[in-house]
């Protein structure tokens, strides 16, 4: 009941009109961003969040938030109808929707993914609504001994459940924590790491810089070397017989959109996991459970729903530890969670006690920003049919400005915009050698939380690391970090077992 | 010859080895009484992407070569024109100004590079141009580097400042 009456005031936030702007901004920049190929919501939410100093802080992570959505909503669409996914996040949707709309079955498609996103968004943000409240109140008994055991629970999820090369996934995991000390040493407030004594390096480095460059720059400089061959729009009209259609064949698909929605909030909470395998996951699912397995990846209307719903539930998802516990589950929320440490907020569980307003009001925009993203998404149909027949240089030019110009502007300092340059070219051959680059914006974020819960607990027990194990909490996440860490070797120690009786 | 994958794990060593020699500056052992030193997270951190980057060599020098080239031949020196326009873009933004430099950019990669007609390079800088002013330096108050430009500025300064 508390819940409620919490939810209603934040409704009177979100529904302030200046925010029904923002969320309807918000929604149709990140339907445009998701729908073309490449680009997806971590790559909005950077390029734009330097651009959000210009609204207060609740309505600057409320347009966040809604680009976010909008991002997720707009993967499906160039999904559909060029068959290349819009974000990795839609890849499971190309393999129904992209037969279906070769079949002249586009409009379909795209209502159906939009219907679906909309279901997924709205029952994860119910769950986050009833989740959110109580988790925050376990988090606030966290000390700084727990805070530790969770990041570092966080990073070996990568290690244990990231499925890229473990070896890589280390490498990128400490490089971002080591980009993380460049600085000042928190403690001692000694300078350290401060490359060729370039004063630039003192203020640290910001992980929008990071961002941007391995999001902005790197991204497109990727998309170049993909952009190859050029694709082929297909057509779509949408007519209100097709719309009516749509609706009732959804109807029918009620289970597959239930479970797609299920897996996508629990997975996405995983840092390590996302919406791109709880996508994939659902789509598995719904293919094993439906009556007639053989008509997915043919054009079965339940392979867009399952992907599309659960990769929206999955973007709610991993909202929930990023604002409860400060802890991002996705890159997106990592780079929300460093926007609002930029603002002057802590995330975590104290927020919901001094900022009830920023919270409850950022969670209610969730659902208007569903219901705004529901409608933009239908209605531009014809829009984004037109938009991606965009050359796609035009694109790559005006997002390689806004991330010169992004990069310089919060900081002011050339420094910085140098920066970017590097992590862009540096991203780009990490990518084409499969290094995993969401660890390494997430270590970023985390790193001074990491070595500051580190060493504060450490002076606290006077240099007894015993103690991370002593808190039954911070002990429990120590355990389950180990265990993860320690899975890829049983794996390996498994299968080697194996394989000798296998060649006998 | 070396495979592209072999010198990105050796060029990751080398950085971590460079990262150490940066955080030995502080101390790198245990305070007794009060846990790491200052140079502990970043020198053990850059030691643990040293061990794993040198794992990842040797493991790629052990497989053989993939069939493909690491980079697409037809691409690559695309991709690599681009990033040097960004670097010569860059090196001109605080000495000719950012209202030269990324016009001059804007110029190169859509009517050059990309092969568009004047009208729509045209339209996109001067769209560009008025959002950096308009939105930049008029709203938000950023001023962008102007160089030898800035005389030119004085009088639209007194206009909307």
């Amino acid at each position: 009941m508390e819940t409620l009456s919490l939810l209603a005031d934040g409704f009177a936030v979100s529904l302030l009109p200046i925010n029904i702007l923002i969320v309807v901004i918000g929604v149709t920049v990140g339907l445009f961003i998701g729908a073309m190929p490449g680009l997806g919501s971590v790559n909005g939410v950077a390029i734009v969040l330097p651009l959000t100093f210009i609204v207060p802080p609740t309505s600057a992570i409320i347009l966040l938030a809604a680009i976010y959505y909008g991002a997720m909503y707009g993967g499906a669409i160039s999904s559909i109808l060029l068959g290349i996914p819009g974000a990795s996040t839609a890849v499971a949707t190309t393999f129904d929707g992209r037969p279906m709309a070769q079949q002249g079955k586009a409009a379909l498609a795209l209502i159906a993914a939009a219907v679906g996103s909309f279901v997924g968004g709205t029952i994860s943000v119910i769950l986050f609504t009833l989740f959110a409240a109580p988790l925050a109140e376990v988090a606030l008994a966290f000390g700084p001994a727990e805070e530790f055991a969770l990041v570092l629970l966080a990073f070996t999820t990568f290690v244990g459940l990231g499925g890229d090369d473990i070896l890589k996934t280390v490498v990128m995991i400490c490089l971002g924590l080591a980009l993380a000390t460049v600085g000042l040493d928190m403690i001692s407030g000694q300078p350290r790491l401060v490359f060729m004594d370039l004063p630039g390096f003192y203020a640290g480095i910001s992980f929008l810089v990071l961002a941007i460059g391995v999001y902005g720059i790197g991204e497109v400089l990727w998309t170049i070397e993909q952009s190859k061959t050029a694709p082929t729009v297909t057509p779509a009209k949408v007519t209100w017989a097709e719309f009516s259609a749509g609706l009732r064949i959804l109807r029918r698909c009620w289970k597959t959109m239930t479970s797609g929605s299920l897996i996508g909030f629990f997975v996405g909470m995983l840092p390590a996991a996302g919406a791109t395998p709880a996508a994939l996951m659902a789509y598995g699912i719904a293919r094993s459970s439906s009556k007639s397995p053989e008509t997915f990846g043919k054009g079965n209307v339940e392979g867009v729903l399952a992907p599309e719903t659960a990769n929206n539930a999955a973007s709610t998802g991993s909202m929930l530890p990023m604002l409860t516990l400060g802890i991002p589950g996705s890159p997106t929320t990592a780079l929300l969670l460093g926007g609002m440490v930029m603002w002057g907020l802590t995330p975590g569980p104290m927020l919901f006690i001094e900022q009830p307003d920023f919270i409850w009001g950022l969670i209610s925009s969730l659902y208007t920003a569903n219901f705004a993203a529901v409608i933009v998404n239908i209605a531009l149909i014809p829009v984004f049919v037109w938009a991606l027949r965009m050359p796609f240089t035009v694109l790559c030019a005006v997002v390689l400005v806004l991330c010169i110009v992004g990069g310089f502007a919060p900081n002011g300092k050339m420094h910085d915009v140098w920066l970017i340059l590097g992590f862009g070219a540096a991203g780009y051959l990490l990518r084409k050698a499969e290094y995993p680059l969401a660890p390494l914006v997430l270590a970023l974020v985390l790193g001074p939380l990491m070595e500051k819960s580190f060493r504060q607990t450490l002076i606290a027990e006077q240099g007894d690391v015993f103690a991370f194990f002593q808190r039954p909490l911070s002990g429990t996440f120590m355990v389950i970090a180990l265990l993860l860490f320690l899975f890829p070797v049983f794996k390996r120690l498994r299968d080697a077992r194996r394989k000798p009786s296998l060649a006998e | 010859m070396l495979k592209s994958e072999s010198l990105i794990a050796l060029g990751l060593m080398g950085l971590s080895a460079y990262f150490m020699y940066y955080a030995v500056a502080l101390p790198i052992g245990w305070v007794e009484g009060s846990g790491p030193g200052g140079g502990a997270f970043p020198f053990w951190l850059s030691f643990i992407m040293f061990l794993a980057s040198a794992g990842i060599l040797i493991k790629s020098l052990r497989t053989a070569a993939p069939s493909e080239p690491f980079f697409d031949p037809d691409m690559i020196g695309q991709v690599a024109s681009v990033m040097a326009a960004l670097v010569v873009a860059v090196a001109l933004m605080p000495l000719l100004g950012t209202y030269i430099a990324l016009p001059a950019f804007l110029i190169w990669y859509l009517k050059f590079y990309g092969r568009h007609g004047w009208v729509l390079t045209g339209s996109i800088v001067v769209g560009t141009l008025l959002v950096l002013f308009f939105f930049f330096e008029v709203t938000l108050r950023i001023l962008m580097p102007k160089g030898i430009t800035e005389p030119l500025f004085f009088p639209l300064y007194r206009i909307f400042f």
